[in-house]
């Protein structure tokens, strides 16, 4: 039911978020930091990120709100289920005083869960959050 | 390592099953009865939870007099920890090329 997995990466950018929402978004940009790619920022357009250890990750764009959100899918057939993935990705900019805050996450999908990818993460969070906050008293 | 998170998962995402372990982890040793008296189930089905959790590695017991202790094993949970810090590992790397990036693209 429920065998999703998420990470979230979050770092404050001196820029503003124009500048980000491009290096996100323009495909020579993209290669520079992320992989070799052919987005384009249009809803159901779909790509492929290449990477230098020679996978391609299949991908479909989902959301694109202009300086402010995006977020694709990032699936890697494997026939070997333990390499398989099925994720999503989304990039939430928001304006700081110092720039911009970047907040990326992933939410992962055993690849036989062909469910809803939406909804299904609420239970893993508060489950990992806790396990933080028990892992912390623990310490 | 496939097989290890599949019964991990499966493990856990029955919310009762899952609730007995968060109460083992936040808690510390319990036995059936008290963890009856807070699952909301009957005993039977919070023992066959345990077994479970148990056969997953999640939780160990331990026998005293005719009570049954059990106790969380948060050791058990390091190969779900692996893939997120994996991962939160190549995003934080490629955050770093994305800042080099934007440190040389004009305004």
């Amino acid at each position: 039911m429920t065998e999703a997995r998420s990470v979230i990466v979050e770092r404050e950018m001196p820029h503003p978020p124009e500048k980000l929402w491009r290096a996100l978004t323009q495909p020579h940009l993209i290669a520079e930091w992320l992989m070799k790619n052919d987005f384009v920022p249009a809803v159901g357009h779909r790509f492929n990120l290449r990477g230098d250890w020679g996978g391609v990750l299949d991908c479909e764009v989902l959301t694109v709100e202009p300086n402010r959100s995006l977020s694709y899918t990032w699936d890697f057939a494997h026939d070997d289920p333990a390499f398989a993935l099925k994720s999503v990705v989304t990039f939430t900019l928001t304006p700081s005083p110092k720039g911009t805050h970047l907040r990326m996450e992933q939410v992962g999908f055993r690849p036989e869960q062909k469910q809803a990818f939406g909804g299904a993460t609420a239970g893993w969070q508060q489950f990992f959050a806790k396990l933080e906050e028990v892992a912390a008293r623990a310490d | 390592m496939s097989d290890t998170h599949d019964l991990l998962f499966k493990t856990l995402a029955d919310p009762t099953r899952r609730g007995i372990f968060e109460r083992l982890c936040s808690q510390g040793e319990q036995t059936v009865v008290a963890l009856t008296a807070q699952a909301g189930v009957s005993q039977p089905a919070v023992s066959k939870h345990l077994a479970v959790l148990k056969q997953a590695g999640l939780v160990r017991d331990r026998h005293q007099g005719r009570q049954t202790h059990y106790s969380a094993q948060l050791a058990a949970l390091a190969p779900l920890a692996d893939w997120t810090n994996r991962m939160a590992g190549y995003w934080e790397s490629r955050f770093d090329d994305l800042e080099d990036l934007l440190k040389r693209m004009d305004q």
